[in-house]
């Protein structure tokens, strides 16, 4: 405890780095799943192709992509760039099978009916099909997430900064206190942020709500 | 081209006494990591999963243990270790990395047990089996699929993770990553990435083999059908419930 409040200023720029470094790569994973979805929901070759890429995209080790990506694109070992676009990797592998599936999901009827009622096929997708799969975006930006909060710490491991440095910091020292500092301030924040989204999610797609508890009553 | 030369140089191949492990060693601490961890996730989270999903209660405790796992970085947990149990080697790989393989197996196990049709497991019981016989005859079977997949996912994960292992000096193909990044010998790092990348995929090719083995191909046909017929309309939860395993409160 002693070692927490006497390196508040370490801990809280480390913890602005991680959370830069661990979002980021959500929120642009994000945006470019939704169209690759889209694209997988739409042409069955498309589907399968994109989907094999992503299983194996995300069989590949963080700390692989991690040295490889200088190789790649041409950046610097150290660049933090390197890890932003690792992690944005993950992020994409893991979006894109749930959006083609949450979207080929989407009821025929209800597609019908949109159509029926005056929806041109790109407010159809915005207007219907997207909404219509919150619950399972929300479901895989929780993993995305909490699994990119965690992964962020190898970053360390390259020189890239972040909570990883207290674990790596803590262990050339033998520091007990800096490496469960790091771990715990981890944590909370992936709870924090699961939390935000499932509350989010829920607000966005309510009538999702009955379902789910009936789930798991 | 330098690549090349690093995997044909029979030095980073056969090693170099006292100063760099043969590759087939490094190999085989990798390996032998992590199977070793993910039988031991396995034999702790599976019995567990499936009894809570058997009983039915406890399954937002699952849920949320799982959740919390999953967001327990791996460095730390190995560096922590390192320190506790103030051991440099294999010692402190095993419980770091057997608490990366819990929370897929425990989560898939669960949801695979608790979402056996349930008028299945009542003409079960109704043909005289006892509550053990429901459970290791009739819903382990059916859940099979999905415990494979958990066992899937907990393998690759502690496979790509078993690499920071070196990071302790415990050694595994993790090495060559350290090893070459102290030394700036970026062809050396290269070469261990794609070592542990290329172990992944044959692992992953493996584990999908297996699989066609382990389930009961009774199921294979049915679960195919049902699984059109059924997830259509409530998608969003059956993703849900598998792409978290256990992440819905």
């Amino acid at each position: 405890v002693t070692w927490v409040s006497q390196n508040i200023p370490q801990i809280l720029n480390d913890l602005w780095i991680h959370l830069v470094l661990a979002l980021i790569p959500v929120v642009i994973g994000l945006v470019i799943s939704i169209p690759l979805g889209w694209v997988a929901a739409r042409w069955r070759i498309a589907r399968g192709v994109l989907i094999a890429l992503a299983v194996i995209l995300y069989t590949i080790p963080s700390i692989v992509l991690l040295v490889v990506m200088p190789a790649l694109i041409g950046t610097q070992i150290l660049d933090p760039l390197n890890l932003v676009i690792a992690l944005t990797i993950y992020t994409v592998a893991l979006l894109v099978p749930a959006i083609a599936d949450a979207l080929t999901a989407v009821p025929t009827q209800v597609t019908a009916a949109a159509t029926a009622l005056g929806y041109k096929p790109a407010g159809r997708f915005f207007g219907v099909d997207l909404p219509l799969s919150i619950p399972v975006l929300t479901a895989g930006l929780r993993v995305a997430t909490v699994s990119n909060i965690s992964l962020v710490s190898v970053g360390a491991l390259v020189g890239i900064g972040g909570l990883g440095d207290l674990m790596t910091e803590g262990f050339q020292r033998y520091n007990t206190a800096e490496v469960v500092t790091a771990i715990v301030i981890i944590v909370v924040l992936a709870l924090i942020f699961d939390t935000a989204l499932w509350l989010t999610g829920r607000a966005l797609a309510p009538w999702n709500r009955a379902r789910i508890t009936g789930a798991t009553a | 081209v330098s690549i090349i030369d690093w995997f044909t140089n029979p030095i980073n191949i056969n090693g170099n006494p006292g100063l760099q492990p043969s590759l087939w060693e490094l190999l085989w601490q990798h390996v032998w990591y992590s199977l070793v961890a993910v039988a031991i996730g396995a034999v702790i989270a599976v019995p567990i999963g499936a009894w809570i999903g058997h009983s039915g209660k406890g399954g937002l405790a699952v849920a949320g243990i799982a959740n919390a796992l999953r967001g327990l970085p791996e460095l730390g947990l190995l560096t922590l270790f390192v320190i506790l149990l103030n051991s440099i080697g294999a010692l402190p790989v095993f419980p770091a990395l057997i608490i990366l393989a819990i929370p897929p197996l425990l989560a898939n196990t669960y949801a695979g047990v608790a979402n056996v049709d349930k008028a299945v497991v009542d003409a079960s019981r109704g043909v005289g089996m006892r509550e053990r016989g429901v459970l290791l005859g009739v819903e382990l079977p059916i859940a099979m699929p999905l415990i494979f997949g958990g066992l899937r996912t907990a393998l690759l994960q502690v496979i790509a993770t078993t690499a920071i292992a070196a990071y302790v000096g415990a050694g595994s193909l993790g090495y060559y990553i350290f090893s070459g990044l102290s030394v700036r010998n970026y062809t050396e790092m290269l070469a261990g990435a794609i070592l542990i990348a290329a172990l992944a995929l044959i692992v992953l090719g493996l584990m999908t083999v297996v699989q066609r083995f382990v389930v009961s191909p009774g199921l294979r046909p049915a679960t195919r059908r049902r699984r059109v017929a059924l997830t259509r309309p409530p998608a969003a939860n059956t993703a849900a419930g598998v792409e978290t395993a256990g992440g819905n409160p």
